[in-house]
């Protein structure tokens, strides 16, 4: 196994209020690795950090083996993102917006359409390319939306609380979507707030205050604090913090 | 290159899917020339006036029943005094006072010169324009005819009077007045709108987490809405040229060139209204009360610049559509070339670059 996230020390630091204090921690390629924490917490400004988006104040990090301070646009090659706010344009068609993602991470066209299709097959929307994206369902563009986050082959996926507002079924689909990414070789980066979901992560690390207060498997976790869900593990944790959510 | 090409079609995609945003982007030039243009129209008929005849004599008689039989008026009443005739206009039912002096006919007769009195009401110019040459023209066939019958050529001499705008701006003015207007408002409004739109939806997070560069999305952001609004500026044009007998004198060249810089300056100020604005309807009511006021108080076009208080002149310096105006003036309307607009022409490209450069460090900043 070797790391595709590697971080050391990373701090950001916006004036006198530190969002996030030296956070140290590895993914390794092919993981599945949630980060939890409240609102607030530092997990956004973390993240920002971790996809070139934000410079960090201090400390270190290497992405997929680039440098977070120098590397930023092999970075942003090397990665896919998908926000909590839905990230398709509603007036494209499902096969517009594919092109689309496709065309500014530099594909070719017949990449573009021999992807198209897979996808499209994948998702069983073969029928629906030609299809405005805000006729779809939301559980549909949800899914649709993360295929197109790995439609350039990143090596890691930033998945921002991908879920939210989804039903339970809906997003059991969903993770059966991104263990078949995983099958593929992609390392899955993901916060979320539904602790079902951080049961299906191989390791999580739970911020609190703008540092990690616990990384490790949900078994692990569980068993160190003595409980029976992820719930009341990051509840025990989360109680703790000075920090109002924002 | 091939990436931008991507993304610049995506813009064209939103645009033409966009079906009622489209219609305005297009029906407003359109309404607003189609408008401005019946104001302007030159045949005006049945125009309410008022006839004051103070000699009442076989001359005054003959001039009053040509004006009568004209059908361009149609004579309210005939009134006694000065003050009735200004009542009349106070009511604003009237647009034209024709008043004969005492003894008409006999200084004609004698002095073989006698005056008429025109007062037109011009708060609307163009009506008073049309209808004093109107009465002029009646005036100067009656010289003409009793003239001839005369054997010797007599002289009435209509003596013409603006009321509220002796100066009598006004038609030419709302032309260019509309084309910034419109450009301003179509390149701000849908530039700023366009921008916040992705920021809204969450796609410009996943954008500049995308190796696509900041600058390319501004490119591709702009380039619709310059290729829109130069189509615009067409339409307009050929608009004015086929309904209102408003060609372009000077070189369309120079037209084109000096439009595209002052629609530059204006999808810059649409990037930086972008940037302030968290949703849609702030984006679009910031282009709307901040740009089309500004632009319709200090341009020149409404309310003539010289008579503002000297802070407003001032202030009016700053607003690109100002100069653009004058701009558009002098090269459609009087056929002047580059020799005459360059002054105009380098502050506008001055305020397009500045605004350009502070849109785009403030953007990326933004952003990142």
């Amino acid at each position: 196994m070797e790391p595709v996230i590697i971080t050391e020390r990373l701090t950001k630091r916006f004036g006198q209020f530190i969002a996030a204090n030296e956070l140290t921690f590895q993914v390794e390629k092919g993981e599945i690795f949630g980060f939890l924490g409240a609102n607030g917490a530092g997990k956004t400004t973390a993240m920002r950090m971790l996809c070139g988006l934000l410079a960090p104040s201090s400390g270190k990090a290497r992405i997929a083996g680039f440098d977070v301070y120098t590397q930023t646009e092999k970075i942003k090659r090397s990665i896919g993102y998908m926000s909590q706010k839905f990230s398709l344009y509603d007036d494209l068609t499902v096969a517009e917006n594919i092109r689309f993602y496709g065309g500014i991470y530099g594909m070719s066209r017949p990449l573009i359409r021999e992807k198209t299709d897979e996808l499209l097959q994948e998702l069983q929307l073969q029928n629906e390319a030609k299809t405005l994206v805000r006729e779809l369902p939301l559980g549909w563009k949800q899914k649709l939306s993360f295929s197109v986050s790995i439609v350039h082959g990143p090596e890691i996926v930033f998945l921002d609380e991908p879920t939210g507002g989804v039903d339970p079924v809906t997003r059991r689909q969903f993770w059966d979507l991104i263990y078949h990414a995983v099958d593929k070789g992609v390392t899955v980066f993901v916060t979320t707030h539904y602790m079902d979901e951080a049961e299906y992560c191989n390791r999580v690390s739970i911020m609190v205050d703008g540092v990690i207060a616990a990384l490790d498997s949900p078994a692990r976790l569980k068993a160190q604090f003595g409980a029976d869900n992820m719930e009341d593990v990051f509840y025990e944790l989360a109680r703790n913090a000075k920090r109002k959510a924002d | 290159m091939r990436q931008l090409f991507t993304f610049i079609k995506k813009e064209f995609l939103h645009v033409f899917r966009d079906k009622k945003t489209l219609l305005m982007l297009f029906g407003l030039p359109i309404a607003q020339i189609i408008l401005f243009g019946f104001a302007l129209s030159n045949e005006i008929k049945n125009t309410k006036i008022v006839v004051a005849d103070y000699s009442k004599d076989a001359v005054t008689r003959q001039l009053v029943s040509k004006i009568e039989a004209s059908n361009y008026f149609d004579i309210e009443e005939s009134l006694q005094s000065s003050a009735a005739i200004q009542a009349s206009f106070k009511k604003g039912t009237i647009k034209m006072a024709v008043v004969f002096p005492e003894n008409f006919a006999n200084d004609l007769l004698h002095t073989r010169k006698a005056t008429v009195q025109v007062i037109a009401d011009a708060s609307d110019p163009n009506l008073a324009t049309t209808v004093t040459n109107y009465i002029t023209q009646i005036v100067n066939d009656y010289n003409t005819e009793s003239g001839i019958a005369a054997g010797q050529p007599l002289q009435i001499v209509p003596e013409m009077q603006m009321l509220y705008n002796p100066e009598l701006r006004g038609a030419p003015n709302f032309v260019p007045g509309v084309m910034a207007l419109v450009l301003m408002l179509v390149c701000t409004m849908m530039t700023s709108v366009a921008i916040v739109k992705e920021k809204e939806l969450g796609t410009m997070e996943i954008l500049l987490v995308s190796p696509f560069h900041t600058i390319y999305i501004i490119i591709a952001k702009l380039a619709p809405n310059l290729l829109i609004s130069l189509v615009n500026l067409f339409i307009i044009l050929i608009l004015s040229a086929v309904f209102l007998d408003l060609p372009v004198k000077g070189s369309i060249l120079l037209l084109v060139f000096c439009s595209t810089l002052f629609i530059m300056t204006c999808l810059s100020i649409g990037l930086l209204l972008s940037i302030g604005a968290k949703t849609q309807q702030a984006a679009m009511m910031g282009s709307l009360m901040g740009m089309m006021l500004p632009t319709m108080l200090l341009t020149g076009f409404l309310f003539p610049i010289e008579n503002m208080p000297l802070i407003m002149q001032w202030l009016s310096n700053i607003v690109p559509s100002r100069w653009y105006f004058i701009i558009i003036k002098k090269v459609m309307l009087k056929g002047l070339g580059f020799e005459a607009v360059w002054k105009e022409t380098l502050i506008l490209a001055g305020m397009c670059f500045l605004l350009f450069t502070i849109s785009l460090r403030r953007f990326k900043i933004r952003l990142q």
